[in-house]
């Protein structure tokens, strides 16, 4: 029964998903103001302008695990920062903690720069794995910060407590820090640790925050709704214990 | 590979994985298992690719002579050192588990104790970076739970740690539930993008 419940929301997921693709592109998309994405935009255009460079950490989600999707959207991110910064002196750099994002994120990025027709300028070393475990990540991740002229550090995917590391790296170089993280005790440090974190689901609007395609704000609506969906079950769920009948 | 035929092959597969997970058809789990199998061994060659990444980045650091580039000759040396007595004297040798609990573990809990202050530091400077009701409810929270919890040898207020747990059991775990729940969608919608090729980080689109 639970496998075939499962079936059906990700069948009627799929349905919304491809539908609001649909009907999205015939109207442009509308965003609440988050101010975290409204911050990214100007410095990832200061970071171009000024010759500085944006450093993108995807966290230590295994596309194997639960937690790959977090990394995906981070991926996504990605895709759309290496774009808008192609054409800077100093390329992003992204530090990864698990081995295929590391590789993946050097695809992306060579996409991003064949996108922007600029693919002689893609070096692989800009797709680093910098450790396997926790701390040996954020070990590896904060020189890059330090050492490499970094304006502006996005942290998004799947991290743990190490994320503190990290936005205090990025604070002492006086960089602009975005941070968005899948666990909600992460949230929590990121909450006392950023200025403007991401909470929640905030992290799977990043890419359609920084200006990507009419599927990724179909995708935002398509989560909400389910999200109200979710909502009325929890809601007769409740009533019906209250009426006994469950 | 040919982009289209790569975002084939992942669609395709992914779509296998997914519907061998929900249909009880006994040839979809076969292939679920074989192919989360392959997927595991891809990874683990994909480990052995990120660490000659390693290797590379840190390498080009010593010669182009870059900031820190003492630290890079010192993780590469200590990486080869270790490999090198990996390989002579096999993982489970007393000598490689006393480097792994002398030096990896002891480095790890170190870093563990600095994010202890760390954390405490950036309490501290929540409030010069945002001051509003979330912020004041965080600390004040944050705050009467540490407070609750701190062990009394005299034992006569462990009606607060009641008080305390239910504040963590309740209004936290509530709040965590609700927060797992928009993750847990945000997620499913992202994995079907993938899937339905969307988004292609394989190869990008």
């Amino acid at each position: 029964m639970s496998a075939l419940t499962g079936f059906g929301v990700v069948l009627l997921a799929v349905f919304l998903l491809l539908a609001m693709t649909f009907i999205r592109r015939k109207s442009p998309p509308v965003f609440r103001e988050i101010a975290a994405f409204t911050r990214l935009r100007r410095a990832a255009g200061l970071a171009v302008e000024d010759g500085t460079r944006l450093h993108v950490s995807l966290g230590r989600g295994g596309l194997q695990s639960a937690r790959g999707a977090s990394a995906l959207a981070g991926l996504a991110l990605l895709r759309r920062l290496a774009e808008q910064a192609s054409g800077s002196d100093r390329p992003p750099v992204v530090t990864s903690g698990d081995a295929v994002l590391a590789y993946l994120s050097q695809d992306t990025l060579e996409s991003a720069y064949k996108a922007a027709g600029a693919v002689e300028l893609f070096r692989a070393e800009t797709g680093r794995l910098s450790g396997l475990t926790a701390f040996s990540y954020a070990a590896g991740a904060i020189p890059v910060v330090r050492d490499e002229n970094v304006s502006a550090s996005v942290l998004i995917g799947h991290f743990g407590p190490e994320a503190a590391l990290l936005t205090e790296s990025a604070e002492r170089e006086n960089a602009f820090i975005l941070a968005a993280a899948d666990e909600p005790a992460t949230q929590s440090i990121l909450f006392a640790s950023v200025q403007d974190p991401l909470i929640g689901e905030e992290l799977y609007a990043a890419a359609a925050y920084a200006g990507a395609e009419t599927s990724h704000a179909a995708s935002l609506q398509v989560q909400d709704i389910l999200r109200w969906l979710v909502v009325l079950a929890l809601l007769a769920g409740a009533a019906m214990k209250l009426a006994g009948l469950l | 590979m040919n982009r289209p035929f790569a975002a084939a092959i992942a669609i395709a597969i992914g779509l296998i994985v997914l519907l061998g997970y929900f249909l009880p058809i006994p040839v979809l789990s076969v292939l679920r298992l074989e192919l989360v199998q392959w997927a595991i061994l891809l990874a683990g060659i994909a480990a052995l690719v990120g660490v000659f990444n390693l290797i590379s980045v840190h390498w080009q650091k010593i010669r182009r002579r870059e900031r820190g580039n003492f630290y890079s000759a010192v993780l590469l040396l200590t990486m080869f050192v270790t490999l090198a007595m990996g390989l002579l004297l096999g993982p489970t040798h007393s000598l490689m588990q006393s480097l792994v609990e002398a030096v990896i573990i002891p480095v790890e809990a170190s870093l563990m104790a600095l994010l202890a202050v760390t954390l405490v530091y950036a309490s501290i400077r929540l409030f010069r970076r945002r001051v509003d009701l979330m912020t004041v409810v965080f600390l004040l929270t944050l705050l009467l739970v540490l407070f609750l919890l701190t062990p009394i040898p005299s034992g006569g207020l462990s009606g607060l740690a009641d008080l305390a747990r239910s504040i963590i059991n309740v209004p936290a775990s509530g709040g965590a539930r609700g927060i797992l729940l928009g993750v847990a969608l945000g997620a499913l919608v992202t994995g079907l993008r993938v899937l339905l090729g969307m988004d292609r980080p394989y190869g990008g689109k």
